[in-house]
């Protein structure tokens, strides 16, 4: 629920936070799929 | 008098309580944070085969660590895990979520570090201590350590929130395995396994992520709200607007009933996880290869952290009772369904209604702690959940047990091995059905336990006294 006194924090800042977390987390997932389609060979 | 000063030290709550600009999107990564790192106690398995080669190199030596002594470090973190997220979640209420992550970093990476001189030095008791106990204590205050705070930044969603978070538990294995497995090759030598070095890197890197976690987490104002959100009139019964001190919440039945039902659908869930390549290997002999199977294994651990995030979101619009309903009630549907497929080598289906029943095991996980504020108030709830924590432990214990010892008895009755799985999913299917009993029996706490808003530090007193 955005407002505009909250979209005083830089959305960069808030942007590169999701990134630091997400980068390794879909190579975590897509390792994992990798893995996964063993399954359906 | 400076301004540090002023506000309190580094690690204090004033210092982390956020000003009017501040964009509430800084904090689920944050506590992702935390959790991506903890999350790779799942993950600790890829250690154990090199970990019974430090003295042997190529195989096994005379004074090599066995995998039964092994067992014992993933066991003993677990142990710690579950009890220091019981005793420390009242300090984590009192110093806020920045000292707690603190803390956790440094002894989770602090652990890593102690672990990895036990290995070194081919000393065990140091890795139980470093990874078993240290590492243990990390996990049980980091797990806790930001649930509270996202409740409070997202009164509106608080499943989803949390669900953001604990998500990121289930997604720490996914990383730490690969990773961990590149990081061995990449030390290993004809001298070394490379589990040393590997250790090292994790406790480096994780401290220094845990810590940028901590660092970016800030707690809301106490009069914040999100704008233009108005609490909701109170039509549900079931969601407090009051607050329950934690030693007085374990006083409560509606908190052993939840500690319960959470208890049982991890013991369901738990039980699978553990046998889950055996078991469709010996359940479609023949048709699953070891690497199918594995494969399996990846797919469950998809559909435990995707139902982390999904079902926690669920439960903002259906409720978490009703949510807590859909797994007890559909987890025994899908259990007594199973083991027919196996039977009739619908491997498709038996594989879909395990991705459910996993989703519901990871949603089990992540809808808890928004339960519980719904019941507590948000007041005590990182603390609370603390102890409803030791739930987990319990489970993690009896599932395994369970799974393991009805197995064993069926084959020693002489049960063909593609059969033996069939009555340990009816016996799941029962537990089930208790922990449904359980979460019909949660009603609204009363309002005795209920604490003076005025007496925040103290004692409750009850509103009835007033």
């Amino acid at each position: 629920m955005q407002t505009p006194s909250q979209n005083k924090t830089p959305v960069g800042l808030v942007v590169a936070f999701w990134l630091l977390v997400g980068i390794p987390l879909i190579w975590g997932v897509s390792n994992t799929i990798i893995t996964a389609a063993a399954l359906f060979k | 008098m400076n301004q540090a000063v002023t506000r309190g030290g580094f690690f204090s709550k004033e210092r982390i309580t956020a000003g009017p600009g501040f964009n509430r999107w800084m904090v689920p990564p944050a506590a992702l944070a935390i959790h991506l790192c903890i999350g790779q106690a799942y993950a600790f398995s890829v250690f154990n085969k090199p970990m019974t080669q430090l003295l042997g190199i190529s195989e096994s030596a005379p004074g090599d660590w066995t995998i039964p002594q092994l067992g014992w470090i993933f066991s003993i973190a677990i142990v710690f895990l579950g009890l220091s997220a019981a005793f420390a979640g009242k300090w984590l209420e009192e110093v806020g979520p920045r000292k707690a992550m603190f803390a956790a970093a440094c002894c989770f990476g602090g652990g890593f570090l102690v672990a990895a001189a036990g290995l070194h030095l081919h000393q065990l008791w140091l890795v139980y201590f470093g990874y078993g106990v240290l590492g243990g204590i990390g996990l049980g205050i980091g797990y806790v350590s930001p649930v509270s705070t996202l409740i409070k930044w997202f009164p509106d969603r608080r499943g989803m929130a949390t669900g953001m978070a604990i998500m990121g538990f289930g997604g720490g294995a996914m990383i730490a395995s690969p990773l961990s497995l590149k990081l061995m090759n990449t030390f290993k030598s004809d001298t070394s396994m490379g589990v040393t070095e590997t250790f090292v890197v994790l406790g480096v890197v994780y401290f220094i992520y845990m810590c940028i976690g901590a660092l970016a987490v800030r707690i809301p104002a106490a009069d914040w709200k999100p704008e233009g959100w108005t609490p909701p009139v109170q039509n549900n019964a079931m969601i407090s607007r009051n607050h329950v001190h934690i030693d007085r919440a374990i006083k409560t039945p509606q908190f052993w009933l939840l500690w319960w039902a959470l208890c049982l659908n991890v013991t369901a869930g738990i039980g699978v996880l553990g046998q889950a390549s055996l078991m469709i290997q010996e359940s479609f002999q023949g048709m699953i290869t070891a690497a199918a199977a594995a494969g399996f294994v990846g797919l469950l651990s998809l559909a435990n952290m995707s139902g982390r995030f999904l079902w926690s979101t669920v439960s903002d619009y259906i409720g978490r009772k009703m949510t807590y309903g859909t797994f007890f009630v559909l987890g025994t549907i899908l259990y007594l369904l199973v083991p027919g497929m196996g039977t009739a080598g619908h491997v498709a289906l038996f594989v879909l209604f395990y991705l459910v029943i996993l989703s519901m095991y990871g949603g089990g996980f992540s809808t808890v702690p928004a339960y519980l504020a719904d019941l507590f108030g948000t007041r005590y709830v990182g603390g609370i959940h603390g102890r409803l924590l030791t739930a987990w432990s319990a489970a993690g214990i009896f599932g395994p047990v369970l799974v393991n010892y009805i197995r064993d008895y069926q084959l020693k009755m002489g049960i063909p091995k593609s059969d033996v799985y069939i009555y340990t999913m009816y016996v799941m299917a029962g537990l089930l059905v208790i922990g449904f009993i359980c979460n019909m029996m949660i009603r609204p706490v009363s309002a005795e336990h209920h604490m003076d808003i005025e007496n925040t530090a103290g004692e409750p007193i009850p509103a009835a006294a007033k």
